[in-house]
């Protein structure tokens, strides 16, 4: 939990010593820091003898002499600037949520068997994070073949609840052998919303200027302290119809689905499922010329994960 | 530290282990195995006026599981070291790690320069070095010191400390123990810290389930219960919510021992025994008692109290108490320390002869948060004001023994800002007659609405009103059925000279977000606020805790006394380390006289690491 530098600094070097700091706006502060003792002084002034303004939001880990001074008073210890941070309290994380990855058998007609897989993480601190998100699936009622995306996104934590995000996303189809790829641009906001379902709202305008958008809210139900029911909803919408994505215009899709899983380790929880996946509209039409089915009901098998 | 460089020790350190198992065996505490086999009436210490300490990675056994843990001079505990009020004390810690270390000596007061805190008082003593700590020794009574660097008090560094006072203690015993209250887990800090960045609920496995829900219907009926359960969820608040690491990682350690070794102390029928409780843990709310024995209570963080009778008792984190007992039968007692979220226990015995044991008490249900700890408006709640009522399941009846506060004259809803600027028009301050022993008036006796400030992303919650609970035994002990130790009860011994009343009040949310795990002060992490606070040398300054949390948060001052306004007049008890409960408004008079810099924060290491960390800065004139 050390920070960078705290391997720096050993305290029997720590004589007095004359360190210069460059300041933000150029000037030169130099910052005497004598033995760390009680009996020490310490001076903290510019060139034309005015106390320096405070290093609040400093990235330095310095902190020069007090920037308000009261009558007469100052410290009288300055910290040397290659001390370590007393505590680490930003360090960034890499993590990784497996939500869905399954297996989903045939369960009729024309159907093949399928698979899902939706994924998100983020990389950074408590505030400020870069997210990833990709999602896929094979043999669904919204497509025949294959639906991957990805999206790579900055985001900020907002509101105490939500990492508002901002970026792109990319989108390939295939269908019978062809395959079609779009880039989309992408506003949406990621959080807890009260009565405790995580939400994902995102909007995408693709390189057309088409806009589209998708909600899909999950909520976690505890049946034991491991046993999880996991209800999951998902909405797809579009302004304009896109025909090669097999997208009409108004509502897509709506999906529900329910995922029983078990936590081995809370990391590690494997899960049964089953989704109802409606088209509709414009859509349904789509799916139907395309051979698919626009309602169907399938199981599924998988394994949620994180790290 | 790097985590790298601990795998690889680890495998290095066990293979060696495999062909020189004599050495784990060092690793059992020392200061244990005597006192129970060579020497029962007393625990090695470490005394004199140098005293040599290293600190050094060793494997850890406990339980049949091995892990790396980081000791002073081998052992977990490490070693007591006795001293004498009046001397000079030498300590040498010598760092045979491979990163940086530090000691710094809990609740002492010295020369900022050995208090030991890296980047605050000094840069920390590098590997292979030698850094010497020199103070005179100005008090007495029981302390403890511990590494101040990372995640390595939670490995193992840490051990007592016991001051000899120059007068006699005004009270008398024939045995004396340490009792050291800690916690080990076989994750590493820094694991423990990225789980519950990444789900903060990681180690609770006692939440809200579906067959307690059904249970709850049964005792509240269908829609008081759906009503209670939507209001939390509403909230997003979880009300299970009291450790953040529990046992599902954790061992519960009496002076090292886990439960099922059993740590002994021995006694004969009919003596009285002191015992000293200190709690090391890095994240654990210890709730103590010893079936069939008064707990007669003296010291509180070092300090003489005039003595309390109780049953029981909670420890905060880095708190220590002295306690005295009396067993007068020839039987063997269990000393039960509970943890605050009733998942585990640390136990122990105290036995006439070795290998003895008493019967370990069953634990009580996990409590649940209510809206009082949530800093909820109590007025117009109706039945929402206590959504805990009617759920508890505990088998004794209340017996009353909460304290009622009285209610003052004070205005009730003065509004107050937050920031560390002095207020002005302070409240009226606690009655200073020396010759009084009665009840003074403590500050925020009713309750103090919160300003519109809600401190930012990063808190997720105030407390709308807060109020002090000093009265209060804390959540989980209500209903004991138990005299527990309040900190009401905690009166001076002698009047502290300085009995001006402060002139100036700085006040302090303590806040947080349970869903990131972001702790801070005033919505602000230590790195987004690094300008100190700042106290005048001299002055007599007032700090005023508000917990916006709905946690729990120990915090400890380096370099001076906190001296908690608990309504004892003259003889407020000073404190190095007061615990703050949820929703709570707490006021501590401090007297400035330690120029320099000092280190400020909640003692759960986690939160200290997450930002809960401030430095104090006394001016000199």
């Amino acid at each position: 939990m050390n920070g960078p530098g705290a391997s720096t600094g050993c305290s029997e070097r720590l004589v007095a010593a004359a360190l210069v700091f460059l300041l933000g706006d150029g000037t030169v502060v130099p910052v005497i820091a004598a033995p760390p003792s009680l009996e020490s002084t310490a001076t903290a002034t510019t060139p034309n003898g005015k106390v320096p303004a405070g290093s609040t939001g400093s990235k330095a880990s310095v902190t020069l002499g007090p920037s308000t001074m009261q009558e007469g008073t100052r410290p009288k210890f300055v910290p040397p600037g290659d001390w370590p941070a007393p505590v680490n309290d930003q360090e960034h994380r890499l993590f990784t949520l497996v939500d869905v990855l399954e297996f989903r058998p045939k369960t009729g007609a024309g159907q093949s068997n399928g698979y899902r897989w939706d994924v998100e993480g983020w990389y950074g601190g408590d505030y400020n994070r870069l997210w990833f998100k990709t999602e896929g699936q094979k043999g669904t009622a919204f497509k025949a073949d294959y639906d991957v995306d990805f999206q790579l996104l900055y985001g900020r934590f907002i509101r105490k609840y939500y990492d508002l995000q901002m970026g792109g996303r990319v989108e390939t189809q295939s269908f019978k052998g062809s395959n079609v790829t779009r880039g989309l641009g992408v506003i949406g906001i990621e959080g807890l919303v009260p009565y405790d379902y995580d939400v994902e709202a995102s909007l995408f305008i693709d390189q057309n200027g088409a806009v589209s958008g998708r909600l899909s809210l999950t909520k976690d139900l505890w049946l034991t302290q491991r046993l999880i029911l996991q209800s999951r909803f998902e909405t797809n919408a579009a302004v304009q119809r896109v025909e090669e994505f097999t997208t009409g215009s108004g509502l897509n899709n709506m999906e529900f689905g329910l995922r029983l899983r078990y936590d081995i380790r809370r990391e590690i929880t494997p899960y049964v499922g089953i989704s109802l996946d409606k088209s509709f509209g414009e859509t349904a039409s789509l799916v139907r010329e395309d051979g698919g089915d626009p309602s169907q009901i399938r199981f599924a098998v998988g394994m949620r994960a994180w790290f | 530290m790097k985590y790298d460089f601990l795998s690889r020790r680890l495998l290095l350190k066990r293979v060696i282990a495999l062909s020189m198992l004599v050495a784990v065996e060092g690793l059992i505490p020392a200061c244990a195995v005597t006192h129970t086999i060579a020497d029962p009436g007393s625990q090695t210490a470490l005394s004199g006026e140098v005293i040599d300490l290293t600190i050094s990675e060793q494997l850890f056994r406990l339980d049949g599981r091995t892990g790396m843990a980081m000791t002073i001079n081998g052992t977990i505990p490490g070693p007591v070291i006795r001293l004498k009020e009046g001397q000079l004390a030498t300590l040498r810690v010598t760092n045979r790690l491979e990163e940086s270390t530090s000691i710094h000596w809990h609740g002492i007061l010295l020369p900022p320069v050995v208090d030991g805190v890296p980047g605050v008082s000094f840069a920390g003593i590098d590997p292979g070095s030698t850094f010497t700590y020199q103070f005179p020794v100005k008090q007495s009574g029981t302390y403890w010191f511990h590494s101040h660097s990372g995640g390595q008090e939670m490995l193992g560094v840490y051990a007592p400390m016991i001051i000899d006072p120059i007068e006699p203690a005004p009270f008398s015993y024939e045995r004396d123990y340490v009792v050291m209250l800690s916690d080990w887990s076989f994750e590493s800090p820094e694991t423990l810290f990225s789980n519950l960045k990444k789900q903060a609920s990681y180690y609770n496995f006692q939440k809200r389930a579906a067959g307690e829900f059904f249970a709850d219907v049964g005792r509240m009926g269908f829609w008081p219960a759906v009503q209670n359960y939507l209001m939390w969820d509403q909230m997003r608040m979880d009300p299970t919510d009291f450790a953040d690491v529990t046992s599902y990682s954790l061992t519960y350690l009496m002076n090292g021992f886990s439960p099922g070794d059993n740590w002994t102390g021995l006694f004969q029928p009919g003596e009285r025994v002191r015992l000293r409780f200190i709690n090391a843990a890095a994240t654990t709310f210890y709730d103590v008692r010893i079936p069939g024995l008064k707990i007669t209570v003296v010291q509180a963080d070092g300090q003489n109290i005039q003595p309390v009778a109780v049953d029981e008792f909670r420890i905060g984190v880095a708190e220590t108490y002295d306690i005295i007992v009396e067993p007068v039968e020839d039987r063997a007692y269990t000393i039960f320390a509970e943890t605050i979220d009733r998942s585990g226990y640390a136990r122990g015995t105290l036995a006439p002869r070795t290998g003895m044991a008493a019967a370990i008490p069953e634990r009580r249900p996990r409590p649940l948060r209510t809206m009082e700890d949530m800093g909820m408006s109590m007025e117009g709640m109706g039945d929402m004001k206590d959504p805990h009522a009617g759920m508890t399941t505990h088998e004794v009846e209340p017996t009353g023994d909460i304290q009622t506060m009285k209610p003052s004259d004070d205005n009730p809803h003065r509004e107050h800002g937050s920031g560390v600027q002095p207020e002005q028009g302070l409240q009226p301050t606690p009655a200073r007659d020396a010759d009084d022993q009665g009840r003074s008036k403590i500050p925020a006796a009713e309750p103090v609405k919160h300003s519109s400030d809600d401190h930012g992303p990063g808190n997720q919650m105030v407390a709308e009103y807060s109020q002090n609970r000093l009265g209060e035994p804390g959540r989980g002990l209500e209903d004991s059925g138990r005299r527990v130790l309040l900190y009401t009860d905690l009166k001076s011994l002698v009047p502290y000279p300085d009995q001006r009343d402060p002139d100036r009040e700085i006040e302090l949310h303590l806040t947080g977000h349970m869903n990131r795990y972001i702790w801070s002060f005033d919505g602000k992490k230590y790195s987004e606020a690094k300008e100190p606070i700042r106290f005048r040398y001299g002055e007599r300054v007032r700090l005023t805790f508000v917990n916006d949390t709905m946690m729990e948060h120990p915090l400890h001052l380096h370099g001076m006394w906190m001296h908690l306004e608990n309504g004892a007049g003259a003889y407020l008890p000073r404190k190095h380390t007061v615990i703050v409960k949820p929703a709570e408004r707490l006021s501590v008079a401090i007297s400035a006289d330690a120029p320099g810099r000092w280190a400020f924060h909640c003692h759960l290491l986690l939160h200290m690491e997450a930002g809960m960390f401030r430095v104090v800065e006394v001016l000199e004139p």
